[in-house]
């Protein structure tokens, strides 16, 4: 957006330049410190949910173990409150939560009774590697798909264009049970229940990674086709670069930018739709634990996942801002 | 093939099949349209022109005009849904006709050299700029890694490139517009190709810049190579062109000796664009056609004059400072004083980061001064909070350099007009909308362009819009903020002459901010001359621009790029 | 603004502003358009008067008949209860459709408020206000909306309060960006040149144009949200299985997958189809609405 009114401010001299550079370390550190800042406050958040539940944990925990829905007398409560310091003021309770965090220690569920952090270590495996598969095949089917037909006669790019805003639009659970229905029952190239091994992985990364390769494919596109039409690409055609040359050495660079800006994001959205498409697919991971978490009201073990995602969220966002840079220098000393 | 070729000029120049060895390019009866392969649109019409070696042939015209699209037809660059077809279309003896993607791209960069208008969106701006230069090396073959290294730093030090080793691993962003540019050709002179075409190579640049770019491409031409340059500004092209041709509307108006249409320009359109370039001969002389004092008076609300003896507008000592990204400050605007008389125009110059707009925007009370004062008719102005400054601010307006951006994207042009105009000084809305058809004929528009939206109207149409929303207000003083850079000369020659007949018949004064010496000297009364936030020059625009005392001003007169006409009439008129 | 900040601030575009771009590069395909309309306006009078569409009850059971494939005599096939999909899935709309424009309407209220005074405070306040964006980003939709419910439990309610905040942030962000832009515009600054008082500049200036893309990002939101809904209705989180709402019909269809793929299918249909016609309508809008400033 451009603004009536000039800036007049000089572009630095290199002296300057150099000193800028030298903030570098320093501008890290603020950014790992905000990062921690984002953390910090989410907890909060998490633990302030927690502690508007309605009604009393203790008989929460006591109904569920019995599964029972009556009133229980101050002597049956009272184990429960001690364990898990119901008793203890908000204050307090919010400070053993954060000294907790600091320590690796989400609590204990109240269902399982057993260490939050346990049981998330023993099921996150399968879920990080379904997330991690879904994000690199939606990368790849998105650029190869932007490379091939972007600017390619109206045909092609109309024809992806409309894959990709359909396919953005699809929910996990649906294109799931489509492809479990094609491709495992119908066909059976597939198993049913995929199991832990490769070809289990295979529908359901690709359940993941379609949707998300429609969403990141519209962002590459768009400023893909928007970089073929600046001036340093007819540049680099009048030094006799061909056609694919410059989709691959110039333009692609900075199509790839703002899908690398939405892959923090989309690290996070992933994870959420493996919950679902682990259901779908009947996998192992995280995704039971928590839906049965969840009915259950087991509010340790859910609040852990997510602080759990929000750790991942600000770490890929960490990564992300360092390979931006990597892709895009100017940013380097620009910030 | 279309037999209608047109000559509107003398056939220039007949080739004898002996000088067929002289005769670097021919082009005959080129057409060039977009879009539907049926029914395409045409913006390249029958265009001829032959250009031997070793000479340099300038392409003049303005936006729309086509000489870009002709320029880009001899390296096949324009575009998948372009149609062109010609007569005839040789480089060396070579029938580029019908040749494919993979034939023009041995040819870029081998035998033809192409630079773009402003480097800093002409190089890729994520890479450094020895990569792009090494690009055009290894894509033709030429040497290995290390002795394409070796090269880099010797192009870059043949254009005049300062530590040439250093700016080869530098982006863009990193160098200056000068380094920028010279990388820029350094990457397209790289294997020395015969014809080199040079597209707007100097537009975005300050003068003393540019007239060190042209300085190397003049270099280019006495290394023996042939230059086709493409320019909307005469005067760039004077100093070096050999021959010119003039296009308009996709056709070649007039072609010939550079020298000989210079001087004794025979078609219309090219008189008009001679006579459009505003300069210290056009002082005081319309730069458009057309009948002179095209406004007629209407009645202004203005209270009588208050004392003449007052400046309008008088600040001293006035100091901006701002901190970078990087946290450094630096000062923006050091002491600057001036005087703006009533019913006169002082211009400010000076090149870009001179703080000329910064000035401006403390004048309009929309940044507010780290030292000194504005008086508005002697009275405070800067100094004024902004609830008090509201009712004045009517006395100042501005006109800026980008009027759209300026208009609100979903307003007509009447209601940008009416918002103009003071509730009080109007019976009724039927009056205000009278006024509103007042003001848009004082500017020179219809009544129809009332309901447009500014989107829908021309550069220079939208450029009077702004005039009268300045105006709406009844302003002592316009702020005017680079009014003409954005606009094609024919279309600057008509608005400088608006500001000047409105100037004359309202008394309204000027705060002029512009780079363009030439539109400087052509308006002002008064002359500021800034550099580097300070100001280098004051005092009447004629001794500024004649006697210069500062040797920076010397420097920038110097540098200004000067229509060469020998023995014109208007060069002549004027002295 | 720039397109791509890599700071945490500048983050994640909304999927939904994402999408309208998009649109605007596939060229308004009139029989699309027309299709889109048919279909919304089939839904719409699904949830308005059901029984227009319908003629049978949607729980109408009939066990002889439980479990047919989609036919002529029953277009989207039977449950395991023998009652007649199509019929669910018309008198769902309803309840459907409801929890999505709850959702929008919660999530574009609270991103108006805080997109707004973040924008226009600027300062301080903008930088809590998007430090508190920034972290609610930092929780995926769905994973925001499990914790809802086993907070609050499960109801149609939670479903609007969790998808409703949990999609706030990206609204807030898309106009806290137009405010700021327009805020920055020149013809802002040259309203104020003419001595407008700011009260008078945002209201004519700031707040039209900055809202002017939220009635397209609403338009979509609808169908954004009434995805995530059902996603955790998928997962048994949302309105329980008897009613017919579509989630709820995904719910109880998912244990029937390897028997009868049509009780998951078809209401996924459903949903995808609602989804995809607003967005196509939303998009038909965002042209028009451009069109009456741009040409």
């Amino acid at each position: 957006m451009s603004t009536a009114v000039l800036d007049d401010r000089p572009a630095p001299p290199d002296a300057q330049l150099l000193r800028a550079r030298l903030r570098r370390p320093a501008r890290v550190a603020v950014r790992i410190l905000s990062a921690l800042g984002v953390l910090w406050a989410a907890a909060t958040f998490t633990f302030f949910v927690q502690s508007v539940l309605p009604g009393d944990r203790a008989t929460l925990i006591i109904n569920q173990d019995t599964g029972q829905t009556i009133e229980r007398s101050a002597a049956e409560l009272a184990p429960i409150n001690e364990r898990f310091g119901f008793d203890d003021s908000l204050v307090t309770q919010y400070g053993h939560y954060l000294t907790g965090l600091v320590q690796g220690d989400l609590g204990t569920s109240y269902r399982l009774k057993q260490p939050v952090t346990t049981i998330i270590s023993e099921q996150i495996g399968p879920t990080l590697l379904l997330t991690f598969s879904a994000l690199a095949l939606a990368w790849i089917i998105s650029i190869a798909l932007t490379v091939a037909t972007a600017r390619r006669g109206r045909i092609a790019s109309s024809v992806a264009s409309g894959f990709e805003v359909v396919t953005a639009a699809l929910p996990h659970y649906w294109l799931g049970v489509i492809l479990l229905v094609v491709f495992a029952i119908d066909l059976q190239w597939f198993p049913v229940e995929g199991g832990t091994g490769f070809v289990g992985l295979v529908l359901p990364a690709l359940t993941l990674a379609i949707p998300l390769a429609g969403f990141l494919g519209q962002v590459t596109r768009e400023q893909f086709e928007r970089t073929l039409d600046e001036p340093f690409v007819t540049s680099a055609r009048a030094r006799g670069m061909s056609d694919l040359g410059v989709r691959v050495k110039h333009a692609l660079r900075h199509a790839v930018l703002p899908a690398i800006t939405l892959s923090g994001w989309a690290l996070g959205a992933l994870f959420s739709g493996a919950v679902v498409v682990e259901l779908v697919f009947a996998r192992a991971g995280l995704g039971q634990v928590l839906v049965d978490a969840a009915s259950a009201r087991d509010i340790p073990l859910v609040s852990g996942v997510v602080m759990l995602v929000a750790l991942v969220y600000v770490i890929a966002n960490l990564i992300v801002d360092a390979l931006y840079v990597v892709v895009d220098p100017r940013l380097g000393k620009a910030a | 093939m279309s037999t209608t070729t047109r000559r509107s000029a003398p056939v220039w120049p007949t080739e004898a099949p002996a000088d067929l060895d002289r005769t670097l390019l021919r082009v005959e009866d080129l057409h060039v349209g977009f879009g539907d392969a049926r029914d395409p649109t045409p913006v390249v019409k029958g265009v001829s022109f032959t250009l031997e070696r070793g000479r340099c042939l300038a392409i003049v015209g303005e936006s729309g005009s086509g000489k870009s699209v002709t320029a880009r037809t001899i390296v096949g660059l324009t575009g998948g849904r372009s149609h062109v077809r010609a007569g005839r279309l040789e480089l060396a003896g070579r029938d580029l006709r019908g040749l494919g993607d993979r034939g023009f791209r041995a040819i870029r960069g081998q035998d033809v050299g192409f630079i773009l208008q402003d480097a800093l969106v002409s190089l890729d701006p994520l890479r450094p700029v020895g990569r792009e230069i090494a690009e055009a090396l290894r894509l033709h073959g030429w040497g290995t890694r290390t002795s394409r290294h070796e090269k880099v730093v010797e192009l870059l030090t043949q254009v005049g490139v300062p530590d040439a080793e250093l700016v080869a691993s530098q982006r863009p962003d990193e160098l200056s517009g000068g380094l920028r540019q010279r990388a820029l050709i350094a990457s397209a002179l790289a294997l020395d190709p015969e014809l080199v075409i040079a597209d707007e190579p100097t537009t975005a640049l300050d003068v003393t810049v540019q007239a060190q770019i042209l300085e190397l491409l003049e270099a280019t031409k006495a290394r023996g190579r042939t230059l086709i340059l493409i320019s909307h500004d005469l005067a760039v092209v004077s100093r070096m062109a050999d021959d010119i041709a003039v296009m308009q509307g996709g056709e070649i108006v007039e072609q010939g000796d550079a020298r000989e249409v210079l001087a004794n320009p025979r078609h219309a359109y090219t008189r008009a664009l001679l006579d459009a370039v505003p300069s210290e001969h056009s002082r005081g002389q319309r730069l458009s056609p057309g009948r002179d004092a095209a406004v007629s008076v209407i009645g202004s609300a203005r209270a009588a004059a208050p004392d003449a003896t007052v400046p309008v507008l008088e600040a001293t000592d006035l100091v901006k400072r701002y901190r970078g990204p990087d946290g450094i400050e630096r000062t923006v605007v050091d002491g600057v004083s001036f005087r703006l008389e009533r019913g006169k125009t002082l211009g400010v110059v000076g090149e870009s980061g001179s703080g000329k707009t910064t000035t401006a925007r403390i004048a309009l009370a929309l940044t507010r001064p780290d030292g000194g004062e504005v008086l508005l008719d002697g009275e405070p102005w800067s100094g004024l909070k902004e609830k008090e400054r509201r009712a004045r601010r009517r006395q100042v307006s501005v006109i800026y350099q980008d009027p759209l951006s300026s208009f609100d994207p979903r307003w007509s042009v009447e209601r940008i007009l009416r918002d103009t105009l003071a509730p009080e000084a109007f019976a009724d809305d039927a009056a205000r909308g009278r006024r509103v058809g007042e003001l848009l004929e004082l500017v020179g528009l219809q009544d129809e362009h009332r309901h447009r939206r500014p989107l829908q109207l021309s550069g220079g149409q939208r450029q009077r819009v702004a005039i009268a929303r300045a105006l709406g207000p009844d302003p002592a003083v316009i702020v005017c903020d680079e009014p003409v850079s954005a606009l094609d000369v024919s279309i600057q020659a008509q608005v400088l002459d608006l500001l000047e007949d409105l100037q004359r018949e309202l008394g309204v004064s000027y705060l002029f901010i512009s780079h363009d010496l030439g539109v400087i000297h052509h308006i002002s009364d008064h002359v500021l001359v800034l550099s580097k936030g300070r100001v280098v020059e004051q005092g009447p625009a004629d001794d500024v621009f004649r006697r210069p005392q500062e040797p920076y001003t010397q420097a920038l007169l110097a540098a200004v790029p000067r229509l060469q006409r020998p023995g014109s009439r208007t060069a002549a008129a004027a002295d | 603004m720039s397109t791509a900040t890599p700071t945490f601030s500048g983050g994640a575009p909304t999927p939904g502003a994402v999408a309208s771009a998009a649109w605007s590069r596939v060229r308004t395909w009139r029989p699309g358009l027309v299709l889109a309309g048919l279909v919304l306006l089939f839904f719409v009078v699904a949830a308005a008067v059901p029984s227009l569409l319908a003629s049978g009850s949607p729980t109408d059971i009939d066990l002889r008949g439980a479990l047919r494939a989609p036919s002529l005599e029953h277009l989207l096939g039977t449950d395991q209860n023998g009652r007649d999909l199509y019929t669910r899935v018309v008198y769902g709309a309803r309840e459907s459709l409801l929890i999505g424009l709850g959702a929008t309407a919660l999530s574009t209220s609270i991103a108006v408020v805080l997109g707004v005074s973040a924008g226009l405070a600027g300062g301080i306040a903008d930088a809590i206000i998007n430090r508190f964006l920034e972290v609610l980003f930092s929780f995926p939709v769905l994973l925001l909306a499990l914790l809802f419910v086993t907070v609050f439990g499960a109801s149609a309610t939670t479903q609007i309060v969790a998808v409703g905040i949990g999609t706030a942030p990206g609204y807030a962000r898309l106009i806290r960006g137009q405010v700021i832009a327009v805020r920055d515009s020149g013809y802002v600054e040259a309203a104020g040149a003419l001595g407008h008082s700011y009260a008078r500049i945002v209201r004519r200036h700031v707040l039209p144009n900055a809202m002017r893309p939220l009635v397209v990002v609403v338009t979509l939101g609808v169908g954004q949200a009434i995805v995530w809904a059902s996603g955790l209705a998928f997962l048994g989180l949302g309105v329980a299985p008897p009613s017919p709402e579509w989630g709820a019909l995904l719910d109880a269809g998912k244990n029937y997958v390897q028997k009868a793929w049509w009780l998951e299918v078809m209401p996924g249909l459903a949903i995808v189809a609602f989804a995809l016609s607003v967005t196509t309508l939303g998009r038909a809008l965002q042209a028009r609405l451009e069109g009456g400033t741009e040409r």
